[in-house]
């Protein structure tokens, strides 16, 4: 099976006139990182990848995961997961609710448990399951939301901005960590983020938006 | 007369709906188990709303009847509400089961045969009532015909502050008073049902024959016996509490006009309200009743039971209740409302009796010798006028 | 089914109002069929003029609606311009939120007990103060020129028109223009007013309008603290309909149109007060006057404000001391004997018309919910806010007078043989809880970062689930405040449960403004007690339920 995320002629336009337009195949393993300045509608690339382009948007072009056009799909059933650059962990759920709020359906309660406690592990939270993510630090949240996208088993990620809100230090191995965690599983991942560092470390290639407008 | 008119000429023809038959009081009683009572009644007295809540309890301990006591501002309310629901074609089950009412409500009612019965004399407790000493077969000069049922005898009495006047003989005397001590008296606003009979009862009481009363008003006739009214009232306006620019709303409001001291004198229609007032904190002790020298006008409360009642058995077995020796002489209790009873003493047993005997007359209260002679109401025309030129000479500023 | 709830919604909230309008015109030009009677004719215009307090009581509606409105706005807009971000504006804003809820004809009563000559006010000052050991004969209530009834509208349109204003002032960053202006040598009140103010009275016009035709055409405000010869063109209307002559609903149909007209032309005028006040205050800007000696004004609104919120609170006071008083003398400043007869004689019939209020309260504002976050759900869907056109729309219900549409509503009601009773006026009850609840929800609703839905649609939640198991709890707080909301209007609707409930229907509202013809100030005041509980508890629950739920998540508490 071919792993990949393809954008197919991709355009998106607002009241007839292009906003962006990109055609590339980003395949497994590979990080690609879309530039550009600010409002140059690059969240709203990832808008319409993930299905949620607001409608004063029009979108054109095929979107394929791993050969398949999920371009007519509704987001729930496209299987991409998204990082932010706010954790946007659910205020009213536990650390442990909000994983088990990402993990599909099926399995007993036993091994979804167990899922979550490993998982917590891996990024070094162990015996977080029953804390309020309000008094998790900025560091912990954002391993968190990591760990909850990956348990709902995306076959793509996007990370729009993802690291922009955590300090210097914090970035740099938060970003490392979501590096290594996507290698490990294969998944092609677009990164949006207006900051050289993200994509050169990213190591992947890099394709720069210009805005239309402006020519 | 033209509300009348108009009504009589809306009205279908007479539709005869003698279903439940009263006079099988057996399967009357039957019928009315489990059956709920929608009662109409003013809701503006709390003391009455406490009996008829007791009333409610009462009958649905002994007859299984749920009464919901419907409060009304206005009792016109419920004659509009079921001459609406003819307009409507709902006949079967309207929203009213009974009313209390009496004057020219009933009249109106009677006349466009938006009425159920007749059933009043049909009723067991019937036999017990002062049929013949009592005005109970005519309301405002229209015979009843068993198109209402009699539960309360009513006559008009003066609570007055003994702390701060005497009490008054006629209206004139009482003009006189009002003169040299303005703002100290006042009544309810007409169409109020006490305010006009205040209008009645002065104008009784400032001709020298009333009898003309009795017929009804005509075009020709009014101006000249309502005239001596007018000239009383342009007197007497300008010394009311607030110059009359403001009147209170009901006749209970001026309970508490008494009480907070702005006016010493009021009418009445019930001559126990005082004393049942008195011990509900409403009144100042101090508070006495005295009737005209020439009497004053008395009448009788009923309860109708519309065309259009689904529970007219229900309501029938709340009439009877109404004029059982229970209900009547806890209505007469002064404590509780000290309405005179529709009874006659010699048809009771003397037990019942007994239960009369042992009220005491309460502190306010005037004995039957004192409350003097009753005046009859007038053509129920007289009073329909006077309002509407009260309300053209009082009721829309100056 | 979802896309169809936007328009249920519009048809339940303007169908009653468009039927009733029609249900009031045709009667008004003589067409009423169910009496025999059939129109076109111009009869009931001609009995209306011949009517001899026809002016009286117009002029009334026109004054007390405009000068109501004009005092509450003037009150809140120097209140805001001179203390916004000060300890003291806040302490206030918290004394005045609460008095939101207070049903007004219990605000009414209380106000009524409190300045009536033999009110608490002149008991307290005498006779020490007066001499007076009875009450002087002065006509303060229902005075021929409406000044109570005014008061009592500006007490209650306050607190109204402030919340109102603070919620604009949100979006309005009015710190930054004040710090402008001030650095610019612009006193606090003046800059405000020519920085800040033309951007809030933007967001808070259509409040306004509502307040003014509230205030022009209210029943049971009037019923207690207006004049009563005449009364206001409303109270009349609600009097001709009740009368047992049904030509005279032909009359009253006819000044529930005349009454319309006068709200269109009162909005009309406000609307040309807008535009002249623009003018001079262009002018005014350009003066470039800086606005010295503001002191007085500051502490002249200041006092206004808190006046108007202590009248409501000293007088829901006074009604909790009547409601357990014995005999009360004048000039006694506390009852001569505390009794607890009072609410043994009235409390139990009270607590069950609590219950009933409840359940109609309970039901129209469920309804409300449902279609409210249907709707905006929809909205979040199809990703198209509601218009300005639409905001329009859910203000019409509030801008039409009530007394011009429900007396129609219950005729046509009647006449395709509706049944009577609770079902009707929970849907009358909707049309005016509807608007509110939408309003009150619609801002936190739309301010909820969708990136949450992103989130949680990427993990695999279809839009159904995000709306439940993210969207709902995470906005607990502010569809529990709607809900108080709706409750509040629900439990404070006289005229929809009086005429399209014909009597059966008794909450604790109808009750105690039956009660206020009779007078006695202990029943009134053991019901206007419980009324204000029955809107206020709602609202102790919306603040306290959130807490409680969430008390481990702190996150939700931001």
């Amino acid at each position: 099976m071919n792993k990949s995320l393809s954008l197919r002629n991709v355009c998106i336009l607002r009241d007839g006139i292009p906003l962006i337009e990109v055609d590339h195949e980003v395949s497994a393993g590979e990080v690609l990182s879309v530039m550009g300045p600010s409002g140059v509608g690059k969240s709203t690339l990832l808008a319409y990848i993930t299905g949620n382009l607001h409608p004063v948007f029009k979108g054109m072009g095929e979107v394929l995961l791993n050969g398949n056009d999920i371009t007519g799909l509704p987001p729930h059933k496209r299987e991409i997961g998204i990082l932010f650059q706010d954790d946007l962990l659910f205020p009213h759920m536990s650390v442990g609710e909000n994983l088990a709020f990402g993990i599909p359906r099926g399995g007993s309660r036993a091994e979804r448990r167990s899922k979550i406690e490993n998982a917590l592990c891996d990024v070094g939270l162990d015996g977080f399951s029953d804390r309020d993510p309000a008094t998790l630090s900025g560091g912990q949240r954002a391993r968190v939301a990591l760990v909850r996208m990956l348990l709902s088993d995306p076959k793509a990620l996007l990370l729009d901005e993802a690291f922009s809100r955590l300090d210097a230090e914090l970035r740099a191995h938060v970003r490392e960590l979501v590096f290594r965690v996507v290698k490990e599983r294969n998944l092609p991942v677009l990164m949006v983020t207006h900051d050289l560092e993200d994509a050169k470390s990213a190591g992947g290639p890099i394709i720069e938006l210009e805005s239309y407008t402006k020519k | 007369m033209k509300h009348l008119a108009l009504i009589a000429a809306l009205a279908a023809p007479s539709i005869v709906l003698a279903t439940p038959d009263p006079s099988d009081w057996d399967a009357v009683m039957a019928e009315a188990d489990g059956q709920t009572v929608y009662w109409n009644a003013w809701g503006g007295s709390t003391t009455t709303n406490d009996f008829i809540a007791w009333v409610g309890d009462r009958v649905a301990e002994d007859y299984g009847v749920i009464l919901e006591h419907v409060k009304l501002t206005d009792t016109a309310d419920a004659v509009t509400r079921v001459l609406s629901e003819r307009q409507a074609g709902e006949n079967e089950d309207g929203a009213i089961d009974m009313i209390w009412i009496n004057g020219s409500n009933f009249a109106a009612m009677k006349q466009a045969d938006l009425l159920f019965g007749p059933f009043a004399e049909q009723l067991p407790n019937w036999a017990v009532v002062d049929s013949e000493g009592k005005t109970v077969q005519t309301d405002f000069t229209v015979p009843v015909e068993g198109y209402e049922a009699p539960w309360a005898m009513a006559q008009v009495v003066f609570m007055y502050d003994t702390a701060d006047m005497d009490a008054q003989s006629d209206m004139t005397s009482i003009l006189e008073w009002s003169t040299a001590h303005p703002g100290r008296f006042t009544y309810p606003q007409p169409p109020d049902f006490l305010g006009t009979t205040f209008l009645k009862q002065a104008l009784v009481d400032l001709l020298d024959d009333a009898s003309v009363l009795q017929a009804e008003a005509t075009d020709e006739n009014y101006a000249e016996v309502t005239a001596p009214l007018w000239d009383f009232l342009d007197a007497l306006t300008p010394t009311l509490w607030r110059e009359g620019r403001a009147y209170p709303a009901t006749g209970p409001a001026q309970l508490q006009l008494i009480a907070d001291g702005e006016v010493d004198l009021a009418i009445s229609f019930s001559p126990g309200e005082a004393t049942a007032a008195i011990a509900n904190s409403q009144l100042p002790d101090t508070v006495r009743t005295f009737v005209l020298d020439r009497g004053t006008i008395g009448n009788a409360s009923f309860v109708a039971i519309p065309y259009n009642s689904g529970s007219a058995s229900g309501a029938m077995v709340v009439a009877n209740f109404l004029m059982s020796p229970e209900a009547q002489a806890r209505a007469q209790d002064p404590n509780i409302l000290g309405y005179g009873t529709v009874l006659n003493m010699d048809a009771l047993s003397a037990d019942e009796r007994a239960a009369f005997d042992t009220l005491e007359l309460g502190v306010a209260t005037l004995s039957p010798a004192e409350l003097g002679s009753v005046q009859a109401e007038p053509h129920p025309s007289w009073m329909t006028r006077i309002a509407d030129d009260w309300a053209e000479r009082y009721g829309v500023g100056q | 089914m979802l896309r169809f709830l936007p328009a249920l919604t519009l048809f339940a909230m303007l169908g009653p109002v468009a039927a009733g309008l029609w249900g009031t015109v045709l009667p008004a030009f003589g067409h009423l069929p169910a009496a025999g009677l059939t129109g076109p004719s111009l009869d009931p215009f001609r009995t209306l003029l011949d009517w001899a307090g026809l002016a009286s009581a117009s002029r009334l509606s026109l004054s007390t609606g405009l000068i109501a409105t004009s005092v509450s706005l003037a009150i809140v807009i120097l209140f805001v311009a001179g203390w916004s971000g000060t300890r003291t504006f806040r302490l206030l804003e918290r004394l005045l939120s609460p008095l939101l809820s207070v049903p007004h004809a219990a605000a009414a009563f209380g106000l009524a007990f409190l300045i009536a000559p033999s009110g608490w006010i002149a008991r307290l000052v005498s006779p020490t103060l007066t001499g007076w050991d009875r009450p002087p004969d002065l006509l303060i209530l229902q005075d021929p020129l409406g000044l109570a009834l005014i008061a009592g509208l500006v007490v209650k349109e306050v607190p109204f028109l402030l919340l109102m204003t603070i919620a604009a002032l949100g979006q309005a960053q009015p710190r930054r223009s004040l710090m402008v202006a001030q650095s610019l040598g612009y006193g606090r009140v003046t800059g405000w007013l020519k920085t800040v103010f033309p951007r809030v009275y933007d967001q808070i016009r259509l409040p306004v309008y509502v307040v003014l035709a509230y205030s022009m055409s209210v029943v049971d405000v009037a019923m207690i603290l207006g004049p009563s010869t005449p009364p206001t063109l409303s109270v009349q209307i609600v009097k001709w309909m009740g009368d047992p002559d049904l030509s005279m609903r032909l009359t009253g149909a006819a000044a529930a149109l005349l009454q319309l007209a006068l709200v269109i032309f009162a909005l009309a005028f406000w609307w040309g007060g807008e535009r002249a006040i623009a003018w001079l205050g262009r002018i005014w800007i350009e003066t470039g006057h800086r606005g010295q000696k503001e002191a007085p004004i500051r502490v002249i609104s200041l006092g206004l404000g808190s006046v108007s919120s202590l009248a409501v609170l000293l007088g829901i006071a006074g009604l909790a001391v009547w409601s357990v008083a014995g005999f009360w003398s004048f000039p006694n400043s506390l009852p001569d004997a505390i009794t607890l007869k009072n609410w043994d004689r009235h409390g139990p019939a009270a607590f069950q018309t609590f219950g009933e209020t409840f359940i109609v309260a309970g039901i129209a504002v469920g309804l409300a919910l449902i279609l409210v976050l249907g709707c905006l759900e929809a909205e979040h869907r199809s990703g198209r806010p509601l218009s300005r056109r639409g905001i329009w729309l859910l203000y019409l219900p509030l801008l039409v007078p009530q007394t011009a549409f429900l007396p129609g509503l219950q005729t046509l009601l009647l006449n395709i043989g509706a049944d009577i009773g609770r079902a009707p006026v929970i849907f009358a009850h909707l049309v005016f809880v509807l608007p509110y609840v939408f309003l009150s929800l619609g801002d936190p609703w739309r301010s909820w970062d969708t990136r949450n839905a992103t989130v949680a649609g990427a993990l695999g939640t279809t839009p159904w689930g995000v709306f439940w198991r993210v969207r709902l709890p995470m906005l607990t707080r502010p569809i529990l405040t709607a809900t108080a909301v709706g409750i509040a209007v629900s439990v404070g609707q006289y005229l929809a449960t009086l005429i399209i409930g014909g009597g059966r229907v008794a909450t604790l509202t109808t009750e105690a403004v039956a009660l206020a013809s009779g007078g006695d100030r202990r029943a009134i005041g053991v019901y206007g007690l419980m009324q204000t509980f029955a809107a206020l508890v709602p609202f102790a629950l919306a603040l306290t339920i959130p807490t409680l739920l969430w008390r481990n998540r702190r996150g939700m508490h931001e």
